[in-house]
């Protein structure tokens, strides 16, 4: 099934949830509600038409100039060889969203990831605790405002540039 | 198991016990959190990151050609595959065609590393559950590829040869010659592998019925590659998506089908591996026959920038499907890089599986997995 079918069904299915359809690019993508995350993702797993598997990856992309942040959930059909693309903006000050934990089990990992490093709160989650930082590191590294704290534990993160160094 | 210990007066204490992270079988550096009650596991929870180089970030500061470096350093036992999906990606994005002659240099270097890593995953397999000797008669393979690489790109782990647009210098006649030499070699030292390791006793034992994936557990955990196979599902991006130029080369995808044990168990996933290996020596052999003359590179502005956009491209690598995220906002510098590792995935299984199965074989599971630390953390 192209993703132009999948967006009129979920359209006619849940209206005013999905919208925003690119279908002109690369990987076609929709937009989904905040509140709608969940259902969509059961309905396109579960439903027979669809069968949407796997979620291959769950990401975030921040976007400060529109002051949002984006997640990105890419999911594939072993069985109807398609995929699909969905987005759900959140607003940059509190990102919230709820967790797809109970639809793939995968999603316990990638949204430990997408806290760890963007601060994205998952509602739900069994497990939200930092994975790849040490639970007292300070700020999300993949905003793109993030600044780097100048030491952690007594250790410096800084290091002088080599120029200088030899010019000492 | 728990309860029938307890019952008979048994029981001990829960002892938590920290396996890593310098431990020989976790392959990098990566720790378990494990609670056990004598020998059998009741909780073993993973504890990664201390591999994290943040190379997503480093994405975002440098330019494309500048990337491709960076993306070895994701898997550094497979990094051709690494190099290769993010440059698959950056030519979605600008619509850069790839050589042809580009196109078989780059899928006789992929199917090289797939060996080199393959050889790396079941050489430490039997090591990790006591077998010396195949590690070093797998190793001693190994170095003839790395040699071969070395002839290949200059590099023996860290190769940066797959470019935009093609590759970075072209495989010439004498070093084919050496590569055919080579798979005439090692053909028969597979069968000579399963002499020694892979018809086994003890090592079958070890390993048949041991942390079985069922069909469900492998997708709903999303495991990718030779673990997702060993589980039965035939699915190859190889061959199901296609990209370069698998479509015209003839090869298997070989599956789990419960040889000793039962459908989806470390046997299986063992096995997988063998077999594809056999499928990589056809694949080199039919590259090496239909090597078209021409270029090896495209030509590719220096300057190289893809018009605002995103795209995902996927590559099969030997720890299953690798996936690469980029956004491009129309300048010289990726707006976004993000890199999807089989071995993630199939690393957050391991809190599922380990629950009631003994301390030996945690060990058995992970190698079977063939989780690999700097994959984990990037």
């Amino acid at each position: 099934m192209d993703a132009k079918e999948i967006y009129a069904t979920l359209e006619k299915l849940f209206p005013g949830k999905v919208g925003d359809f690119k279908g002109e690019v690369q990987e076609p993508y929709l937009t989904v509600d905040t509140a709608a995350i969940v259902e969509v993702c059961r309905f396109l797993r579960n439903s027979p038409g669809f069968k949407f598997e796997v979620l291959s990856d769950l990401t975030a992309v921040d976007c400060p100039k529109e002051g949002k942040i984006q997640v990105v959930y890419h999911l594939f059909s072993y069985s109807q060889n398609h995929q699909i693309v969905l987005k759900v903006d959140l607003p940059r000050d509190n990102p919230k969203v709820a967790t797809l934990e109970d639809v793939w089990k995968v999603a316990n990992w990638f949204e430990r990831e997408v806290y760890d490093l963007f601060g994205v709160i998952f509602e739900g989650h069994s497990d939200l605790r930092r994975i790849m930082l040490p639970e007292d590191w300070v700020g999300y590294p993949l905003r793109k405002d993030y600044v780097e704290q100048e030491e952690y534990d007594g250790i410096s993160t800084q290091r002088a540039p080599l120029v200088e160094k030899l010019l000492r | 198991m728990n309860e029938t210990a307890q019952e008979q007066g048994f029981y001990t204490e829960d002892m938590t016990i920290s396996v890593g992270p310098q431990h020989p079988s976790t392959h990098g550096v990566l720790r378990f959190v494990v609670k056990t009650d004598g020998e059998v596991i009741s909780e073993a929870i993973p504890d990664v990151g201390y591999l994290h180089r943040s190379i997503e970030k480093i994405g975002e500061k440098v330019t494309y050609h500048g990337y491709v470096p960076y993306t070895d350093r994701a898997d550094y036992l497979a990094a051709m595959f690494a190099n290769q999906a993010f440059c698959l990606a950056a030519e979605k994005l600008a619509g850069t065609e790839v050589t042809r002659r580009g196109e078989f240099c780059r899928v006789i270097a992929c199917e090289l590393n797939r060996l080199a890593s393959h050889l790396i995953s079941v050489g430490t397999f039997g090591q990790d559950i006591g077998a010396m000797t195949p590690f070093v008669h797998a190793l001693r393979e190994r170095e003839t590829i790395n040699n071969l690489m070395e002839e290949i790109c200059g590099a023996r782990l860290t190769y940066n040869y797959i470019r935009i647009g093609g590759v970075g210098y072209d495989i010439v006649p004498e070093t084919c010659a050496r590569i055919t030499a080579f798979l005439d070699h090692f053909e028969p030292i597979v069968s000579e592998f399963n002499r020694l390791l892979s018809g086994n006793k003890i090592f079958i034992e070890r390993l048949a019925g041991v942390a079985v994936v069922s069909k469900e557990d492998a997708l709903s955990y999303n495991l990718v590659g030779p673990n997702l196979r060993g589980s039965g599902i035939k699915w190859d991006i190889r061959r199901d998506i296609p990209y370069s130029i698998y479509p015209e080369l003839d090869f298997e995808v070989p599956v789990g089908t419960a040889q000793v044990g039962a459908l989806g168990d470390s046997y299986d996933r063992y096995w997988v591996r063998i077999r594809e290996m056999q499928e990589s020596v056809k694949i080199l052999r039919q590259c090496l026959d239909k090597m078209p003359k021409g270029p090896a590179i495209a030509k590719v502005p220096r300057k190289f920038r893809p018009p605002a956009g995103e795209c995902y491209a996927r590559v099969e690598a030997p720890r299953g499907d690798m996936g690469f995220y980029v956004i491009s906002d129309g300048s010289e510098y990726p707006y976004r890089v993000r890199i999807r590792t089989g071995s993630y995935t199939a690393m957050s299984i391991i809190d599922k599986l380990s629950k009631g199965i003994m301390l030996a074989d945690l060990i058995a599971l992970i190698g079977s997995l063939d989780v690999d630390a700097p994959e984990i953390d990037r």
